[in-house]
C-alpha cells in the first residue's frame, strides 16, 4: 500500500498527491511513469512521474479527472492508501546539452513536461517553454515552470490568460523569427503533438513527443499499448513512452485511444 | 480381472451451460471413480509413467494409496515432489507427459494419472491444507524473480530447505500465466490462490508491484542476497506483422486474457477494466492459448468464435482435451487458412479479415510438414474482433538491464542443465530459458535450479 502523503488540488479537476513510494522514487528519472490501481476493483492506470524525492522516498503525480479511474482516485484524501503502485516504468528522457531547447506542454501534458524542462535547464540547456490550457483556471504549474524556464511563453484557447490562441503559434513565431532551436519537447493532447510535428518536421528540427496509449501492465507484456514509429510495432511502456514525433503515426494513436469509448461511458454512469 | 480399457469418465459442466458461464468446466472424479481408475494401474516395477513425469512424482506409490483409500498418503507423495498439484492435475498436457508413457496405453488408454492428482489435491483442499515441514533456517537468502510456476517451484522447494525466500513480482498479484492467462473456467483462481497460500506458510515472502530491471535491478538483488533465480517468463506476444494489425479490436492474446483474467473484465462495469467483443470473433492459432480465447470470447457473449489456423487438425499444438471442449462449445475451426490482411470501418475498427487456403508439403525444420498457400484461393471473412495468438516470446526487460547476462538469439537466457546463468550465484528457468514451453517444465526447471541453488549456497558457506 502506497499512502498519499500530499493532496494538492491545481485546477478544476486536476489533482497533485505525492505518494509514498521509496523504492520507486529511488530509481525515478524525468520521462519515467507509474501504473497505479487505487483499489481492488480498479483499473491499472500510467500517470507521469511528475517529480520524485529521493530522501522522502516519494512520487509526485499530477492527474485530470477524466474518467471513472482519475475521479475515483480524485476522492482520496491525505493519508489514504493507494492499493498498487509500481514503476519507475518506461525508458527515461535522453537528457543532454543540446543547446536551445524549447519545452511544449499542453492541459496536463505540462505535468510530464515539468521533471523533463527541469532536467534540460540543470544539463546546461538554454530553456524556452511554451505552455497552455483551454484556459487561465485550467493552466497548471506556471509558477514551476517559470522558474526553470529561461523564458515562457503562456497561451489559452479563449485568451483569459497570456496569447490567445494555441501553445503552436508560439512556436511558428520563434521559428519565423529565425531563433536557434536545437530541439523540441512536446507532450499534451496527441492533436497538439501532432500539429507541432508537422510545424517541426519542414524544418528538419528534431522533436520529441511522450506518447499515451491504453496500457494494462505497462511491462511489454500485452502489447496494448502499441504504436506504429517509423513503420514499426513499439510498445510505449518499454520501447518510449518517448519517441521521434516525426516517425510516429498520431492518426493511428488517437484512433486507437478511443478503442473502450462505449466502455468508458458505462463505467462513468455506473 | 481384465482391466478396463478406458478412464473413468469425466464428468463435465455441460456445453450449453458453461458458454454462459466461467465456472469449471471438468466436475472431477468421485471417491468411488478414483479408485475404481486407481485399480487400473499395473503397478510397473520399472515405472515408465514417472520417467514422463518432469517433476519425478512417484506415481505407481501414490496410485495405490488412492486404490487403497488412504488418500491422505496419495497428495503427501505427491506433494514431496510437486508444489502445485491441483494445478498439474488441471492444466498438464499430461497425454505427452506420464499418460503418453504409461504401459495401459498400449492396450489402451493410459490410467487417468493427471485426473487422480486432481481429485486427491482437490480432497485435501477442502480438509484445509497443512503446514508443510521445513528445514532449520540456514541463514541464506535467495531472490526469486517472477511468481510463475518456476519461480513458485523454486521458491518452495529452496523454503523447505531451511533458506530465506523473497519473491519478486511485477503484477499485482502473484501466479504468472495462471493468474493472468489461463482462464477462471480451467483453472479457478480460488485454487491457485490456494496453492500460494499453501507455499506461503513456508515463510516464502511475495512482493508483487516490483519490476526487476526498473524498481530493482540484478545487481540491487546480488548485494542483498546469496543467489537469485530468474523465472520471468515468455510474456512477449508475437505479431504477423500484416497490414490492419493496429486495428481496433485487434488484440494480442495476452492483452486480451490478461483484461479477462487479471482485472476481471468478465464483471465489467464492477470492475474497472473494459473489454470489448464483437459478435464475430477470429482467434489466430491453434495452442492452448488460443482455445483459452476462442473459448473465452463465447463466454464474453460471441456469436461466432472461430480458431483461424495454418496447418492441420494434427499439428495443433493445443492439449487434445482443449481442442475438445471447444469443439463441443461451438468453436468454429478453419485450418489451413492463413490471414493475410485485416480491413477495417471509417472509425478504425475491425471489420474483415482476407485469407488464404493452405496445403500441406514437405515437413520443415521442427518436423511438421510446411504450409504452402493455394494459388487464387483468397477469401474473406466478417469478423470485429482478432485475437493474435501465435507464440510469446521472452521477456526482454531482464536481459536489457542485465549486461553480464548471456542471452541467446532467441533472446532467452542462456542456462545450463542445472539452471546456472553466465553470472555467478545467478540461476534461471521456466519460459525465460526455454521459451514459451508448458506449467510442468517451468516447474521442473524451477526445481532443478533449486537444487543446484542449495548446493551453491552450501559450497558458499564460510
Ligand atoms: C505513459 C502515460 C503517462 C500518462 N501521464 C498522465 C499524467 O501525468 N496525468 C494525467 O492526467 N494523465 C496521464 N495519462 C493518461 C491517463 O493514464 C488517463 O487519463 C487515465 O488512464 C484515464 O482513466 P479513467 O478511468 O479516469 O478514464 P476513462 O474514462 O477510462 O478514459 C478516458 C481516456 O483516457 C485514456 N485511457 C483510458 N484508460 C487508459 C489506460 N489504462 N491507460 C492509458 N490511457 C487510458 C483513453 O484515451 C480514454 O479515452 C498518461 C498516460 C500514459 C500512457
Ligand atoms: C493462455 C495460456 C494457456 C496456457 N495453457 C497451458 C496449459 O494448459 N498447460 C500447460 O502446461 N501450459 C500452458 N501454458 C504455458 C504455461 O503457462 C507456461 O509455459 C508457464 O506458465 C511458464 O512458467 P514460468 O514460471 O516460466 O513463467 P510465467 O508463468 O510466464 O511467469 C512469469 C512471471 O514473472 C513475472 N515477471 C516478468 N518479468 C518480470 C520482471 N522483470 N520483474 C518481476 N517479475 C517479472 C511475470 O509477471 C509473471 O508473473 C499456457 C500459457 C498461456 C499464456
Ligand atoms: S505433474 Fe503432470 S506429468 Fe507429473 S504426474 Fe502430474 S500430471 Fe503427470
Ligand atoms: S505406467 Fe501406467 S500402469 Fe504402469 S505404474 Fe505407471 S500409471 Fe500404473
Ligand atoms: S502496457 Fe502492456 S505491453 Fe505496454
Amino acid at each position: 500500500m502506497y499512502e498519499i502523503v500530499k493532496k494538492k488540488e491545481l485546477a478544476p479537476d486536476v489533482k497533485l498527491f505525492e505518494v509514498s513510494a521509496p523504492l520507486v522514487a529511488k530509481k525515478a528519472e524525468p520521462g519515467q511513469f507509474v501504473i497505479l490501481r487505487p483499489d481492488e476493483k480498479g483499473e491499472r492506470i500510467p500517470l507521469t512521474i511528475a517529480d520524485f524525492n529521493r530522501e522522502r522516498g516519494t512520487i509526485t503525480i499530477i492527474f485530470q479527472e477524466v474518467g471513472k479511474t482519475t475521479k475515483k482516485l480524485g476522492y482520496m484524501e491525505k493519508g489514504n492508501k493507494i492499493l498498487n503502485f509500481v514503476g519507475p516504468l518506461g525508458c527515461p528522457s535522453e537528457i543532454k546539452d543540446y543547446g536551445t531547447v524549447v519545452c511544449i506542454g499542453g492541459g496536463i501534458g505540462v505535468a510530464p513536461l515539468y521533471p523533463i524542462a527541469m532536467a534540460l535547464k540543470k544539463a546546461d540547456n538554454k530553456v524556452i517553454s511554451i505552455i497552455g490550457a483551454r484556459n487561465k483556471n485550467l493552466l497548471i504549474l506556471e509558477k514551476e515552470m517559470q522558474e526553470i524556464s529561461d523564458e515562457l511563453y503562456i497561451t489559452t484557447d479563449d485568451g483569459s490568460m497570456g496569447h490567445h490562441g494555441f501553445v503552436s503559434d508560439i512556436l511558428k513565431k520563434l521559428i519565423d523569427e529565425g531563433r536557434k532551436i536545437d530541439r523540441v519537447f512536446a507532450i499534451g493532447p496527441v492533436i497538439m503533438m501532432k500539429v507541432i510535428s508537422d510545424i517541426t518536421r519542414g524544418h528538419g528540427l528534431k522533436t520529441i513527443v511522450s506518447l499515451n496509449p491504453i496500457m494494462v501492465d505497462g511491462t511489454g507484456m500485452c502489447g496494448g499499448c502499441r504504436v506504429s514509429v517509423g513503420n514499426e510495432i513499439k510498445f510505449a511502456c518499454v520501447d518510449g513512452p518517448e519517441f521521434d514525433a516525426h516517425l510516429v503515426d498520431f492518426d493511428s494513436l488517437m484512433r486507437r485511444n478511443k478503442r473502450f469509448l462505449k466502455e468508458e461511458k458505462i463505467a462513468m454512469n455506473e | 480381472m481384465p482391466v478396463k480399457k478406458e478412464k473413468q469418465p469425466m464428468r463435465e459442466q455441460d456445453p450449453k451451460e458453461r458458454i454462459k458461464n466461467f465456472r469449471e468446466v471438468p466436475l472431477g472424479y468421485t471417491k468411488e471413480q478414483a479408485v475404481e481408475e486407481a485399480k487400473r494401474c499395473l503397478q510397473c516395477k520399472d515405472a515408465p509413467c514417472m520417467q514422463g513425469c518432469p517433476v519425478g512424482i512417484e506415481i505407481p506409490a501414490f496410485i495405490e494409496s488412492i486404490k487403497e483409500g488412504r488418500f491422505e498418503d496419495a497428495i503427501n507423495e505427491i506433494r514431496e515432489k510437486n508444489s502445485l498439484p491441483s494445478v498439474t492435475g488441471r492444466v498438464c498436457p499430461y497425454e505427452v507427459q506420464c499418460e503418453g508413457v504409461c504401459t495401459l496405453g498400449k492396450i489402451g488408454e493410459p490410467v487417468a494419472i493427471g485426473r487422480l492428482e486432481r481429485f486427491v489435491a482437490d480432497l485435501e483442499r477442502k480438509k484445509g491444507i497443512r503446514a508443510p515441514k521445513k528445514a532449520k533456517p540456514t541463514g541464506k537468502k535467495v531472490a526469486v524473480v517472477g511468481s510463475g510456476p518456476a519461480g513458485l517451484t523454486c521458491a518452495s522447494d529452496l523454503a523447505k530447505k531451511g533458506h530465506e525466500i523473497v519473491v519478486f513480482e511485477a503484477l499485482h498479484e502473484p501466479g504468472g500465466v495462471l493468474l493472468y492467462g489461463i482462464p477462471e473456467f480451467r483453472l479457478p483462481k480460488k485454487i491457485l490462490h490456494n496453492e500460494i497460500d499453501h507455499i506461503k506458510q513456508l515463510d516464502v515472502q511475495i512482493r508483487e508491484d516490483i519490476v526487476i530491471g526498473k524498481t530493482l535491478t540484478v545487481t540491487d538483488l546480488l548485494e542483498k542476497f546469496d543467489a537469485i533465480f530468474i523465472g520471468t517468463g515468455a510474456g512477449l506476444p508475437m505479431w504477423m506483422g500484416i497490414p490492419g494489425e493496429n486495428l481496433n479490436g485487434v488484440y494480442s492474446a495476452n492483452e486480451f486474457l490478461t483484461r479477462v483474467n487479471l482485472m476481471k473484465a468478465y464483471k465489467f462495469p464492477e470492475y474497472g477494466t473494459p473489454i470489448e467483443i464483437g459478435d464475430r470473433v477470429a482467434t489466430i492459432g491453434a495452442g492452448n492459448v488460443a482455445m483459452d480465447c476462442a473459448r473465452t470470447a463465447l463466454r464474453l457473449g460471441a456469436k461466432k468464435s472461430y480458431i483461424i489456423y495454418r496447418r492441420s487438425r494434427e499439428e495443433a499444438p493445443a492439449r487434445a482435451e482443449e481442442i475438445e471442449h471447444a469443439e463441443q462449445e461451438g468453436v468454429i475451426f478453419r485450418f489451413l487458412t492463413l490471414p493475410t490482411k485485416y480491413t477495417g470501418d471509417d472509425q478504425g475498427h475491425v471489420r474483415r479479415m482476407e485469407c488464404l487456403k493452405m496445403e500441406l508439403g514437405e515437413p520443415d525444420e521442427s518436423g511438421r510438414r510446411r504450409p504452402i498457400a493455394i494459388e487464387g484461393s483468397e477469401f474473406t471473412l466478417d469478423i470485429d474482433t482478432v485475437i493474435v495468438a501465435i507464440g510469446q516470446r521472452p521477456n526482454p526487460l531482464i536481459p536489457q538491464t542485465t549486461r553480464d547476462l548471456e542471452i541467446t538469439k532467441w533472446g532467452t537466457i542462456k542456462t545450463d542443465e542445472s539452471g546456472r546463468t553466465s553470472m555467478k550465484g545467478v540461476f534461471a528457468g521456466g519460459d525465460i530459458a526455454t521459451g514459451a514451453a508448458t506449467v510442468i517444465l517451468a516447474m521442473g526447471a524451477g526445481k532443478r535450479a533449486a537444487e543446484s541453488i542449495d548446493e551453491y549456497l552450501r559450497k558458499n558457506v564460510t
